[in-house]
Formats: structure tokens, C-alpha cells, sequence
């Protein structure tokens, strides 16, 4: 597999998080993503960006465009330094919230996407990779 | 390989490449598989030509046509059996112009390394798996060329089997007709929610007569469709519904929820004439000749 | 910071969400909106989202809460306008947006809001969901 385009942007504050949708949409277009898939990456990048800033403290969103074989895909990796998620696997059913939607954002994202990867340690911080393939 | 084959073959080429290529031009020429309708005699000189010089000058670099020095042969061969395969070859037929190169070379080869035989059997045993290659390169790109069009033709087909049609004010159908699959039924259901906002329609009929059978998956996508529908503003009914596909979708497990069903299209029309607050009623009949 | 304009429209307020939303964006609208409902003891309010192409699960949450808050001022909520794309994707994210009631756009979402008054008034003044 191979990483033909790549690009790391911060994610510190609201108006990243918009500027982060903004590129996500760029991406999805430019790898040939019809208006459906755009939506629901831009959509998943949303989620994501939002927790990055307001439960990660901030933190940077990593795009890459990937070819594997014949069949292309968009990877957006956030990463952030922040308390980390005690417990991944409540964080992920579906509907948790915390009282302000962490929970809600990373299973929606999750539902979005064609791959979810989450890591995360408490005190360290967190890193979530989405992939939608083509 | 020894070396010995190896710096055969390119000797070989090099000093007889105009009687090889004699040969070659007359065995195609006289083939079975020669197409004489769709190409000349100066053509397949030329292309066989090109083939000869392009596989000589690749050739002094070893035979593993996977390295770069044989990218000119691997290009010439592509566009060959794409530009037959346009004009309506077969695969075989195309394959046979680098095939039917095996003859004319084994008979260079016996007549050069007759007093060698470890080393004829070498060179011969290298010419036939570097043409077995080539040859089937030829196959691999009509191939992909092939399911090119395969795919092309889906998804015309894909946009012509789909219609979205206008019933009435605020009304639209959408008649499923054939086995759906997921990619189509997303397709359909995209168009469906773009003509409900292009026309305004409060009220979508799925119609799915034409439908044999349903599977889970089609039947989650028509569900979410619905939901879709429902958050734009707009209502489903689903009609049509046989009852062999009824029995599959309480055999699935398959919640349809608070979504009105119809056995046909015309009870759906109805509901939705109803529900627009309309009724059809039969006007006097007048008589003829009064 | 600019704010997201409210207009009234006979009964009923009007918003046209056109912007990226952030927060606090989203907090000024709320709050506007209730204060503009209690001083025109508006019946009903229409959020037009026909110019966003996406709505994730912060706007959904901020779409439910008007709609709560308002209905508490006895007000309905429409929310009308929203494209395909959107919708498809809300579906799979799961958001079910309950409490708010939906319109293909601001003219039916009136007509809507219209008959959800009607039906209240005739009920017995019990609250609809």
C-alpha cells in the first residue's frame, strides 16, 4: 500500500475545526469521492476535529491519500496530547456521551468510515485513524 | 539460464533479424487466425518490425522482461492488442502475433547452436518462456480492456434502469425493476432524494413489482432510504410487495418499522391522492348522438 | 462577533443557517431565538438548513435543543431544507433528530407549522410530541 499524498494540519481551535472540514472536502473531491461519500467523510472529519479541540486540548489531523492495488482511499489520522479515554469501550457504544458527545462523535465517525482505529492512553492522549476506500 | 543462452538469443537477433522477421511475416500472413479483413500485409510488417527491433534492443539487457529496459516491448505489445482488440480481433488471434514468433526463432536456433546442444536447448528453453510472456501480456491487457467495458456499460446501465417519475403534484414513483444490488439500490436511492427536492414531492412511492428478491442488505438500504426521506421531509410508501418477498422479509428479521406498505402501485397512488387531500371521482358519462 | 439574523415572519421566526457553526456561534443563536420567541410570542420557528451541506452530531444536538426550548415556550420547530447527501449520512451516523419535525422547504414547513397549531388547539391543549 502506498501513501501518494500527505499532509498534517493543526486542529487547535474552532476555526481550524472548520478549516479542517474544509480540506476534508478538498481531499474527498480531488480523490474522486461522489457527493454521498464527500458528505460522510467531511462529516466524520467534523466529529473528530471537534474532539480533538475540545476534549484533547488541540492537536494536529494528519490527510493522506492512499493506493492499494487498484482501489484508492482518503486516511485522516488526529492525534492530540490530551487526558485520553479511560475507557475506550464505553467511549465507543454507541450513543455514549460524556454529557457533551465525545462518545457520540468517535461512534459516528466510526459508522462513517470504512476503517477506525483508535489508541489511546490516559494522561498521554489519543489517536484516532479513519479510512474511507473508494 | 546459462550465459550462454543468454548471449545467444541477442546474437541471434542481431544477425538475422531480417530473416526472422521474413518468416514471421510469411507464417502470420498464412495463418489461420490472420485477419486479413482487418488488417494489411503492410501493417503486420510494421508492427512485426517495430516488435523485433523494440525486443533486440531489450534482449542485450537479459530476459526478465519485469525491468525497465523492457517497458518499449511491454508498451508496443499494450497498444498492440488494444488497437485489435478495438478492431475486433479476438484474443487468441492477437496472442498469435507473438506466438507464432517461435518458429521462425527455434529454426535459428537449431541451425546456429546445432553443434551445441546444452546450449541450443538453454537458448531455446529461454526464447519459448520469454514469448510465453509476452504472449500472455497480450491476453492480460484485452483482458482489463474487456472489463473496461464491462464497467462502463454497468453504470450506463445503472442511470438508464432508474427513472424517477412525477405521478401527481407532490407525488413521485420510483419503480425498482430487476435483482437490486447494493451499488444500484444506493444509486436509485440518491436519485429518488434529489427529484423529491428537484420536484418538491412530500410524498415517494418505492415500487418493487419488478423486484424477484430482497435480500437483507437491499431491504436495509430501502429502510434507510425512507429514513432519509423522512428527515428531508418527505414520506415513503412501498408498493408492491409479492408475497414471497413478504415471506423474506419476516424470514430476515427485517423491522419496516412505521413504514406504509401497499400491495400495488395503484393503492399507494391512492393514499397519496388521499393524503394530498384528493379524491378521483367518476364525472356523469354523456351520451353519444343526443 | 456576527450573529445569525432572526426574522419574523407573521406567527413565526425565521433562521437561515448559512454559515460554518462553531460554538459559540451555536449558543447565540439559542439564546436569540428564545428571547426573540418570548418578545413576539412567536408560535412557531423554521430553521432553514437548506445552504449546509453537512450537519453532524454537534448541529443535530443544537437543532433538538431549540427545538426543546422552544416548545417549553410553546413554540413548534421546523426544520426544513435539507439536502440528500445530508440526510444519508445522518442516517448512517445514527442521529435521529427526535422532537423535530422536518419540510422539504420554508413554504411547507409554514404550512406545517400551520396545522401542527391547529392540531394542538383542537386537542385538548395537551402537548404534542
Amino acid at each position: 500500500m502506498a501513501v501518494v499524498r500527505d499532509e498534517q494540519v493543526s486542529v487547535r481551535s474552532e476555526d481550524e475545526v472548520v478549516r479542517v472540514r474544509q480540506f476534508a472536502r478538498e481531499w474527498a473531491i480531488s480523490l474522486g469521492f461522489g457527493l454521498v461519500d464527500q458528505t460522510k467523510i467531511v462529516t466524520a472529519a467534523s466529529e473528530l476535529a471537534r474532539n480533538t479541540v475540545i476534549y484533547g486540548g488541540g492537536g494536529t489531523v494528519r490527510f493522506q491519500a492512499l493506493n492499494d492495488g487498484p482501489r484508492r482511499g482518503l486516511r485522516l489520522t488526529f492525534e492530540d496530547t490530551g487526558p485520553g479515554i479511560a475507557d475506550l469501550q464505553l467511549a465507543l457504544k454507541d450513543g455514549y456521551s460524556t454529557g457533551t458527545g465525545l462518545g457520540l462523535g468517535l461512534s459516528g465517525a466510526k459508522r462513517l468510515m470504512s476503517e477506525f482505529e483508535i489508541h489511546s492512553t490516559p494522561g498521554q492522549g489519543t489517536r484516532v485513524a479513519v479510512t474511507r476506500w473508494k | 539460464m546459462t550465459d550462454g543462452a543468454k548471449s545467444a538469443l541477442p546474437s541471434l537477433l542481431g544477425r538475422y533479424e531480417k530473416e526472422i522477421l521474413e518468416e514471421w511475416v510469411k507464417l502470420q500472413l498464412a495463418s489461420d487466425t490472420h485477419r486479413a479483413d482487418l488488417v494489411t500485409e503492410r501493417d503486420v510488417r510494421s508492427e512485426s518490425q517495430r516488435f523485433l527491433e523494440a525486443t533486440r534492443t531489450a534482449i542485450a539487457n537479459g530476459t526478465d522482461i519485469r525491468t525497465p529496459e523492457w517497458n518499449d516491448v511491454k508498451n508496443l505489445l499494450t497498444e498492440l492488442s488494444q488497437s485489435r482488440a478495438r478492431q475486433g480481433f479476438s484474443p487468441s488471434e492477437t496472442a498469435m502475433f507473438v506466438f507464432s514468433l517461435k518458429q521462425p526463432l527455434f529454426g535459428r536456433i537449431r541451425t546456429e547452436l546445432a553443434k551445441d546442444p546444452a546450449a541450443l536447448a538453454d537458448a531455446t528453453w529461454a526464447a519459448t518462456s520469454l514469448i510465453d510472456r509476452l504472449g500472455i501480456l497480450t491476453m492480460e491487457v484485452y483482458q482489463k480492456g474487456r472489463e473496461g467495458v464491462i464497467q462502463r456499460q454497468q453504470e450506463e446501465l445503472l442511470e438508464l434502469s432508474t427513472p424517477v417519475v412525477r405521478l401527481w403534484d407532490n407525488v413521485v414513483a420510483v419503480p425498482l425493476i430487476g435483482t437490486l444490488d447494493s451499488a444500484r439500490t444506493q444509486v436509485v436511492m440518491e436519485n429518488l432524494l434529489q427529484e423529491i427536492v428537484n420536484l418538491g414531492a412530500a410524498i415517494a412511492i418505492i415500487d418493487i413489482t419488478g423486484v424477484p428478491t430482497v435480500d437483507t442488505l437491499v431491504a436495509q438500504h430501502l429502510l434507510k432510504a425512507v429514513a432519509a426521506a423522512r428527515l428531508m421531509g418527505a414520506d415513503c410508501i412501498i408498493s408492491g410487495i409479492r408475497p414471497q418477498i413478504a415471506q423474506t422479509i419476516v424470514h430476515l428479521g427485517v423491522d419496516l418499522g412505521d413504514v406504509v406498505t401497499k400491495a400495488t402501485l395503484a393503492d399507494a397512488f391512492a393514499l397519496a391522492l388521499k393524503r394530498n387531500g384528493l379524491t378521483v371521482t367518476k364525472v356523469a358519462a354523456v351520451s353519444s348522438g343526443s | 462577533m456576527e450573529r445569525i439574523p432572526i426574522l419574523k415572519m407573521g406567527r413565526y421566526l425565521l433562521v437561515t443557517i448559512q454559515v460554518d457553526m462553531h460554538d459559540r456561534l451555536a449558543m447565540a443563536l439559542q439564546d436569540d431565538l428564545m428571547e426573540q420567541i418570548r418578545r413576539h410570542h412567536a408560535e412557531g420557528v423554521l430553521i432553514d438548513i437548506s445552504a449546509l451541506d453537512l450537519v453532524d452530531s454537534f448541529i443535530g444536538r443544537m437543532l433538538g435543543n431549540i427545538a426543546a426550548m422552544a416548545r417549553i415556550l410553546d413554540a413548534d420547530t421546523v426544520v426544513t431544507g435539507m439536502r440528500p447527501a445530508v440526510a444519508i449520512t445522518l442516517v448512517e451516523l445514527g442521529l435521529s433528530l427526535t422532537g423535530v419535525r422536518t419540510a422539504l422547504n420554508v413554504e411547507r414547513g409554514m404550512e406545517l407549522l400551520d396545522t401542527a397549531r391547529e392540531e394542538r388547539e383542537t386537542g385538548d391543549g395537551r402537548r404534542q410530541g
